[in-house]
């Protein structure tokens, strides 16, 4: 009976310690869980990454290849989606924050605090369901379905089938680059909305008539993606200018980054990342890019 | 003379410590974090729920009584609107629409337990209703999408998704709650109401309905009340059936969202102390304010209860 008590008051007690530990560990800048296994070569410490759920796949990959190469590193990417990013970077409570969007198009992040590293890009298409039976459309028409003007597919030389939008969330990042490349931001009418990009192409490949956009990685045959003014959207295209609907990957960090930091986005922009890992995960090169974009969303050539 | 000296201090150690002591204060130490754990949430959820009124300048009325929902719209376009009352309304008529599937379900099951196949139904019924408890809500939500969804979509027509799916799904979810609780409900009826019954001639059916569901009303108001208090709060599995439109639906085969569904799905994008992310807090404060709600009924409830 004795001993029951003690364990408990025991186990209590490590709960209470642990719960403070965990708490007192988020503002930390990450440098407590130090790696002791020093006997091979490469930096030392430890970095979090969080934020996009979009740019997480290739982090990710990118985090395993770094740590290959330099085992005493600890490189933990998280998601949470762009805002947590940026909001978790500019507290400081991770050392780099993933976002889809700029940080000027945010309320309340400091942008001027951050320094953005666009380390790939992401392309978006319009998909359909195969049995609407069209493969091009133009922005004009795209408009009008995605306002509701258009509401059946055989106005478009299509199959007789009632449109169904699928939308993403209000705030995702996804969502406001179609809007704004793709719809010239009008603002998509009521439709199903999802949040992961999976269950998108699930859903626009069941159900009858329906339209989504998704982010080019995620596309598949099980689809039929929409030519944008008769330019195919493909990687090439993104590249050279001629197809608008595209964003930057941006990795943020607090003030210009130091230490493993600096060299996990060296890494990441290296050309043996970029011409390698980044393609192979459905990415687009940022080094490759012949435009660039600011967050006004001026086109300039570079 | 060393062994003596240790038996003599190890009875002064344990009198130096009563153990009565001890116990009282590992209970008071949990029931202290518990209450602090509960005032904490209601109070940051409060703070933050009403961030978007005070400091954001939002008008709680426009909030509670608009449905148009659009907190990205540029200011060109009329600037963001934040009216929460097509997820307020969904909430409701799915948890309502899930309660009155569920309800007689699961009242129907405790009373067959109880009252027609006391010895077997129980040994099979029951453990096959507890089951369901033990599956993950992202499960049931799985199925609904795989399975419910394109079922309905065929059958029924429209999309699939819609409060239609939803409340199927939430009905499957709280039947394990209600079935339980009215089991209770009933068993702790005194057995000499029904001798009492059936001395003076009712028959078994006129025993159930007109005797003892009456007798344990309040307790079976309890299972479903509960119920609605746990459809109320889930947000995982309904995310993934109702499909998540901003409109109040117009029939049951239409797309509609709740207050969860809303905060899960803009949670992650929105960034920490803008307008968006309080609006969510704003949601959430108004599902603790229901399940505070909840509580009194049942608490209501309970007080009636005389077995």
């Amino acid at each position: 009976m004795k001993s029951i008590k003690k364990l408990l008051s025991f186990t209590f007690i490590a709960v209470i310690i642990s719960m403070m530990a965990a708490c007192g560990n988020q503002d930390g800048n990450a440098s407590n869980s130090s790696n002791n296994q020093s006997d091979n070569s490469g930096t030392e410490g430890s970095i979090v990454l969080s934020g996009s759920s979009a740019l997480q796949p290739l982090a990710a990959a990118a985090a395993e290849e770094f740590m290959n190469a330099n085992t005493a590193a600890q490189v933990q990417v998280q998601g949470g989606g762009s805002g947590t990013g940026l909001s978790q970077v500019s507290q400081g409570q991770v050392d780099i924050g993933n976002s889809d969007v700029f940080a000027e198009e945010k309320e309340g992040i400091p942008a001027e605090e951050l320094v953005d590293h666009k380390v790939t890009v992401v392309g978006m298409a319009a998909v359909v369901n195969p049995e609407v039976g069209i493969d091009s459309i133009t922005q004009d028409e795209l408009i009008k379905v995605f306002t509701g003007e258009i509401t059946n597919w055989k106005d478009l030389g299509g199959a007789d089938q009632e449109i169904t939008l699928v939308n993403r969330p209000d705030s995702s990042g996804t969502r406001a680059t179609f809007v704004k490349y793709g719809l010239n931001g009008a603002i998509p009418v009521e439709g199903i909305t999802e949040d992961s990009s999976s269950r998108v192409l699930k859903l626009v490949n069941e159900t009858p008539g329906a339209i989504g956009y998704l982010a080019f990685s995620y596309i598949d045959d099980s689809v039929t993606t929409l030519k944008l003014d008769g330019t195919e959207p493909t990687d090439e295209n993104v590249q050279n200018g001629s197809y608008p609907i595209w964003a930057y990957e941006h990795m943020y960090t607090k003030g210009e980054p130091e230490g493993l930091a600096k060299e996990f986005l060296d890494f990441i922009l290296s050309d043996e990342i970029q011409t390698d890992l980044v393609p192979s995960q459905g990415y687009i090169p940022a080094t490759k890019m012949q435009i660039e974009r600011d967050a006004e969303g001026n086109v300039t050539k570079k | 003379m060393n062994s003596q000296q240790s038996v003599k201090d190890r009875l002064t150690k344990k009198q130096r410590f009563n153990p009565e002591l001890k116990g009282k204060g590992l209970v008071i130490l949990s029931a202290v974090l518990i209450i602090l754990a509960t005032g904490a949430i209601t109070i940051f959820l409060g703070q933050k729920g009403l961030q978007a009124f005070f400091i954001n300048g939002l008008s709680p009325l426009e909030f509670l009584t608009s449905s148009d929902w659009q907190p990205t719209r540029a200011e060109a376009q009329g600037g963001p609107t934040y009216g929460a009352l097509a997820f307020i309304f969904g909430s409701f008529a799915v948890t309502i629409l899930a309660a009155l599937i569920a309800a007689p379900l699961g009242i129907g099951a405790a009373i067959f337990m109880t009252e027609i196949a006391p010895s077997w139904g129980k040994k099979i019924l029951l453990p096959i209703i507890e089951l369901l408890v033990g599956i993950p809500s992202v499960v049931y939500g799985f199925i609904g999408l795989s399975v419910l969804v394109p079922f309905l979509r065929d059958t029924v027509g429209g999309l699939g998704f819609g409060l239609l799916a939803g409340m199927i799904v939430l009905s499957i979810m709280i039947l394990p709650t209600v079935a339980s609780i009215a089991t209770d409900a009933l068993q702790s009826l005194p057995q000499n109401l029904r001798d009492a019954s059936s001395a003076i001639g009712a028959t078994r059916w006129q025993t159930i309905s007109r005797v003892l569901i009456p007798a344990a009303l309040p307790g079976l108001l309890t299972a479903v009340v509960l119920g609605m208090a746990r459809a109320f709060g889930e947000a995982l599995a309904v995310q993934m059936v109702i499909g998540n439109a901003r409109s109040i639906p117009s029939s049951l085969t239409e797309p509609a969202a709740t207050l969860t569904t809303i905060i899960t799905l803009n949670m992650g994008h929105t960034t920490f102390g803008s307008v968006e992310n309080n609006v969510l807090w704003s949601l959430a404060l108004i599902l603790l304010i229901m399940s505070f709600i909840f509580i009194v009924i049942i608490r209501y409830l309970s007080a009636r209860r005389k077995y």
